[in-house]
């Protein structure tokens, strides 16, 4: 139990790095925004999602009725519930549903990726270990960003964007190097990505949209061997 | 200020009832392949589509964003370790930034 959670500990650091600097953004925004550090602070506890939570406070300063901001959240994070599906595939099947519930709270992109990357099925104490420090660097940044406004400037806080993607980058290529399918699948999702950027649809739904036809074209077409999944 | 604070609450709801439903919902392992297979490819599409094209954006210039990505992807495809690879390509990022 302690074991697995330490090791989620140690596999959530280089998450909690880039969370302290992504949050910090957000921090300065809800400053800039003319709120305190203390209402930063309580959205991302409560939220703990990046681009969810951006699109949801630019709707809130603009004082936009709760349903328009409901319906943004939802299409912008309905991916999570793919997440969420793939990882009832990875959680112990011993975890029972009030376990679920509250690992569910550390769904996010980062955290799904790290969790699916383990082998074997994940515990709640290895779940809980990874989510601990991504969430403690996404309210310290937050806060600091919020706090220190303008403290950091804006040629390091432009390279640090970078980082989460260039991780994503990381987690994927070395499967697309390992199984030709996944290299399919990676591929087709980068050019309909592209094309989408044209079409007049939000980028919440072309995730779900394009998540969802390129895995179900993949699923028909080169199923997966069972010892493979 | 009350406005605000519904406005959070309505966020947090609706962000955690949808990480939570399938969770929740599903609990017994799926035996059909196609299924299975789908939940397979899920991680790295998703991941995939969220990068791509976006990547090239996220700096302030177009061109230290290519010059990143193309760094992250050859590291990347190197198998190394993602801190490492998320390092150089925030170094990289920030020494190309430099000169345009």
């Amino acid at each position: 139990m302690k074991k697995e959670y330490l090791q989620g500990l140690h596999d959530g650091i280089p998450v909690a790095i880039g969370y302290l600097s992504v949050s910090f953004a957000f921090g300065m925004m809800v400053q800039q925004g003319g709120y305190s550090p203390w209402l930063a602070l309580f959205i991302s506890m409560t939220n703990v999602t990046s681009a969810g939570q951006f699109a949801g406070f630019n709707l809130m300063m603009q004082m936009a009725p709760y349903i328009e901001i409901a319906m943004t959240t939802l299409i912008i994070n309905l991916r999570y519930a793919l997440m969420s599906l793939s990882l009832t595939q990875k959680f112990d099947e011993k975890m029972n549903r009030i376990k679920r519930a509250i690992c569910a709270y550390g769904v996010t992109d980062e955290i799904f990726a790290l969790a699916m990357q383990r082998d074997g099925s994940v515990t709640m104490s290895y779940f809980m270990g990874l989510f601990t420090l991504p969430y403690i660097g996404w309210a310290t940044g937050t806060f600091l960003g919020a706090w220190f406004s303008g403290l950091l400037p804006d040629a390091i806080a432009s390279c640090m964007n970078i980082a989460l993607y260039a991780m994503f980058i990381a987690i994927i290529l070395p499967q697309a190097r390992a199984e030709k399918n996944k290299r399919i699948a990676i591929v087709l999702a980068v050019i309909c990505s592209c094309i989408a950027t044209y079409l007049p649809i939000s980028s919440g739904w072309a995730i779900i949209g394009i998540t969802i036809m390129v895995s179900l074209f993949m699923a028909i077409y080169f199923p997966i061997q069972e010892d493979e999944v | 200020m009350t406005q605000a604070i519904m406005s959070i609450v309505v966020m947090a709801v609706v962000t955690y009832l949808v990480r939570m439903l399938p969770l929740v919902l599903f609990t017994k392992k799926i035996e059909n392949q196609t299924v299975k297979s789908f939940l397979a490819y899920v991680p790295c599409v998703v991941l995939a589509t969220m990068t791509f094209p976006a990547i090239f954006s996220c700096t302030s210039h177009w061109l230290s964003g290519v010059i990143g990505a193309s760094v992250a992807i050859f590291f990347g495809y190197q198998k190394r370790s993602l801190v490492e690879v998320a390092i150089i390509a925030v170094v990289t990022v920030f020494i190309v930034e430099r000169f345009i």
